[in-house]
């Protein structure tokens, strides 16, 4: 039995990408949240789509933008945030995580594995609601490169932010029945205080822009805007300009504090040990 | 050379007293059965053992290290049946199977795993579809498919059917013939003496009898009871020199019976005492 000794060990990095694989199989065969993650923003799009049908008086300004915009904004933060927080709650009741505890799995393993999946589900989310955006309301995409590289790092930052937020938010949820309506409370109510719905963020009261800027959803709006929005409607930011110093420097602080919480805060196990 | 080493092991909820004071050794290569009631602390003992939960204080080394700070390597070398479990519901037999073995370094192959808990026919099957007893010969499956050198298995035939369970003897033995130290935990006496080089008795937290099926709780040394016919019956330490007498004194031997206290006599009569 010495022989099991000498066999390295499987790489972190090794398991953490066969989790993430294994992870995306399980969310494929789960019809009903693949529905209600995936397409619920794309819904919400076609929506607000229809109703705000007017133009803001700047040209090559369109409300199809601007809601498309905000919904990859809101699709970024339900596939990240709220799956991440959903699904360790699920994997802590079902037994997943007292399952991997007992073998190498590492810690880092499987929350490299729960962010391949929510940053591939992600993108699968964003190439859905970019679809809707051109197909149903002919939305132009920008053909500048440096905007689709503004796009690349701030889905980057966005979904490791939120990620990892999910992580640390998991804590909080006593068992996965309710953990999609506890998550959801601070994402619908930070999304109407970072000007999600509401476009331009201006009419919001000022306490209340500054009171979201804290916090990654206004400044994830705000990117996406950048990204797809021709520059005059920054006359339309809080800001009077896009900030992308200042949306780099706020995500990348709350993916700081986001590992910060879940290093901290993460449980293996629901019961006390 | 000891497999598990225990002293002193206690483990408290508030003022509840799980475990108290439990020692125990297990050797390598030997099958060790912990039998006791619902509630005696043998799930805490077994899942502190296996590092999934912290202990109050006393002194315990599983393959030489201490579970309460163990890496990766030494997962790698336990093996672990739980006792109810509800993950990997969307995937199949063969994928989760094939999933939990490429995390260890020298794993069993997958084919050879799920053959050799009886589930070749359902390795395709998505796991919500097996029924209670395949669901928990999978947990097997999963426990065994790191080639551990010692596997914890907590209650592992709860709902086989005969069959089954015959079955997943087998694989126990074969397990061990392989030299993989095994401890389980059981409500099935026969189970325990069938498979068990030693056994252990725990009740309130602590072992109140440890030794051989054969020898536990003095049941090789207690009294047997000789009966015969005409409805005669006498109790005797030495059952062999009552027979020789009867021999001699010509009585009538047809249905002659002797009989040693059953594993379950034994184990009722311990754990009425510890009560």
């Amino acid at each position: 039995m010495t022989t099991t000794s000498l066999a390295p060990a499987v790489s972190t990095l090794t398991i953490g990408v066969r989790r993430g694989g294994i992870e995306l199989l399980q969310f494929m065969r789960d019809k009903t949240s693949l529905i209600f993650t995936f397409f619920f923003p794309a819904m919400l799009l076609l929506l607000f789509g229809a109703i705000f049908t007017d133009s803001y008086d700047l040209p090559g300004l369109s409300a199809a933008q601007v809601f498309t915009s905000s919904m990859i904004a809101y699709g970024v933060i339900s596939t990240s945030f709220i799956t991440m927080g959903v699904g360790i709650a699920t994997d802590r009741e079902d037994g997943t995580l007292k399952r991997l505890r007992g073998t190498p799995v590492t810690a880092t393993a499987y929350f490299l594995g729960k962010l391949i999946l929510v940053a591939a589900l992600t993108a699968g989310e964003v190439v859905v609601l970019l679809a809707v955006g051109v197909l149903v309301f002919d939305m132009p995409l920008p053909s500048e490169a440096g905007r689709w590289v503004t796009f690349a790092w701030l889905f980057v930052l966005s979904v490791t932010s939120c990620g990892l937020l999910g992580i640390a938010a998991s804590a909080l949820v006593r068992n996965s029945r309710t953990a999609g309506a506890v998550l959801n409370v601070p994402v619908v109510a930070l999304q109407f205080l970072s000007g999600v719905f509401i476009h331009p963020i201006t009419q919001l009261p000022d306490w209340m822009i500054t009171f979201a800027s804290v916090f990654p959803v206004k400044w994830m709006a705000q990117g996406f805007r950048s990204v797809f929005l021709p520059d005059a409607a920054t006359t339309f930011e809080a800001g009077g300009a896009w900030e992308h110093g200042r949306i780099a420097l706020v995500l990348g602080a709350w993916c700081v504090v986001g590992l910060v919480l879940c290093l901290t805060t993460f449980r293996w196990t629901s019961r006390r040990d | 050379m000891t497999a598990i080493n225990v002293r002193g092991l206690r483990k408290t909820y508030g003022s509840h007293r799980a475990v108290d004071g439990l020692d125990l050794d297990v050797e390598v290569g030997e099958v060790f059965a912990l039998l006791g009631p619902n509630g005696a602390g043998k799930t805490t003992t077994v899942e502190i053992l296996e590092g999934h939960r912290r202990r109050t204080s006393g002194e315990v080394t599983v393959l030489g290290l201490d579970p309460g700070h163990a890496d990766r390597h030494w997962r790698a070398r336990i093996g672990i049946v739980l006792q109810s479990t509800a993950d990997a519901a969307d995937l199949t037999v063969h994928e989760i199977v094939r999933h939990i073995g490429g995390c260890y370094p020298n794993p069993r192959g997958v084919a050879e795993v799920i053959d050799l808990v009886g589930l070749t026919d359902k390795a395709k099957a998505k796991v919500r579809t097996l029924s209670g007893g395949q669901r928990r010969r999978l947990d097997v499956a999963l426990g065994i498919v790191g080639r551990p050198e010692i596997v914890f298995l907590d209650e592992p035939t709860t709902g086989f059917d005969p069959e089954a369970r015959r079955q997943f003897w087998d694989l126990i033995r074969r397990l061990s013939a392989e030299g993989t130290t095994i401890l389980l935990t059981t409500h099935y006496l026969d189970e325990a003496e069938a498979l068990a080089d030693r056994l252990a008795v725990i009740a309130d937290g602590a072992i109140v009898a440890e030794g051989t099926p054969a020898t536990l709780g003095g049941r090789a040394t207690a009294e047997a009871v000789v009966s015969w016919s005409g409805g005669h019956r006498e109790h005797a330490a030495d059952p062999v020199a009552l027979i020789m007498r009867l021999v001699a004194e010509g009585a009538d031997l047809a249905g002659l019976t002797v009989t040693r206290p059953t594993l379950e006599d034994t184990y009722l009569a311990l754990i009425g005492e510890a009560r």
